[in-house]
């Protein structure tokens, strides 16, 4: 494998490992049910993105035909993370689930 | 279309993507993969979506690169505002009024919403046509109101024409 291309999946792994880790952080440190909701929903997809491109590179070039797993983990993550990320916050609706102060507007009622 | 093949075009995808899941082009996959796309949309079809016509396919394309772009740009800069401080948070619940009035396309407005900067769709009311977004850091609701309807929902109905 040429040096260039196991350079590059060493970068991308390390990015998603980052963006990953960011995400896990935003969990911790955001102050209300709502803000946490955001970390998740997004950093851990470009996380999750670039692991993927760097397991298809790697795979790809290691055996010689292209590894297509990947390109439909991406997608399948694409379609539900909004999904589950919406029923999260109206789940912490219903549950009445208290805003961090400095909020502006109102979650409704469900 | 008809009773045993409601969507072919469903039927196809499905096939291919169990394809490409197993990764093994092999004829028995094949049948395998054909009977789960003749089988999922007849299982699926009580509670399938109408879908309008797509009338600028291209413009589809542009637009979903478009959008890949923003979630690219949303990644960093929600990373930027978790490790920040946290005064500098403005989080805010906003009422977005929704033009399109289709179940279809307001979905995928709402994900293409929840994938994009520092925002997630929160609820839905189709009755006044309202969604209801948590923003992460909101300087100007209406600004964000704006961007929203101006980036996607204007292309989205340009796209499927409702």
């Amino acid at each position: 494998m040429a040096v260039w291309i196991e350079g590059l999946v060493a970068v991308l792994v390390l990015l998603g490992a980052a963006f990953t880790l960011i995400a896990s952080i935003g969990l911790v440190r955001m102050r209300d049910f709502y803000t946490r909701l955001h970390g998740p929903t997004k950093a851990s997809t470009l996380g999750v993105g670039s692991i993927m491109l760097a397991s298809l590179l790697f795979f790809s070039v290691d055996s010689g035909s292209l590894s297509v797993h990947e390109v439909l983990i991406t997608v399948f993550l694409f379609l539900t993370a909004p999904v589950s990320a919406h029923l999260l916050a109206k789940a912490g609706m219903h549950g009445g689930e208290k805003l961090a102060s400095g909020t502006r507007g109102k979650p409704w009622d469900q | 279309m008809n009773r045993w093949l409601p969507s072919p075009r469903l039927s196809a995808v499905l096939c291919f993507l169990w394809l490409l899941l197993v990764n093994d082009f092999s004829l028995g996959q094949f049948l395998l993969g054909a009977t789960f796309g003749l089988l999922v949309p007849i299982i699926t079809r009580p509670f399938a979506l109408q879908r309008p016509a797509l009338q600028h396919p291209l413009k589809l394309v542009l637009f979903l690169l478009m959008v890949g772009r923003d979630i690219v740009l949303a990644n960093i800069v929600v990373a930027g505002l978790i490790l920040g401080p946290r005064r500098r948070l403005h989080p805010a619940f906003v009422e977005v009024p929704l033009d399109i009035r289709d179940g279809y396309v307001i979905t995928i407005l709402a994900s293409i919403v929840s994938l994009t900067p520092g925002t997630v769709s929160a609820d839905i009311d189709l009755q006044r046509g309202i969604l209801l977004v948590h923003g992460l850091n909101v300087g100007d609701p209406q600004e964000l109101i704006d961007e929203i309807k101006r980036r996607y929902e204007a292309p989205l109905k340009e796209i499927f024409g409702c």
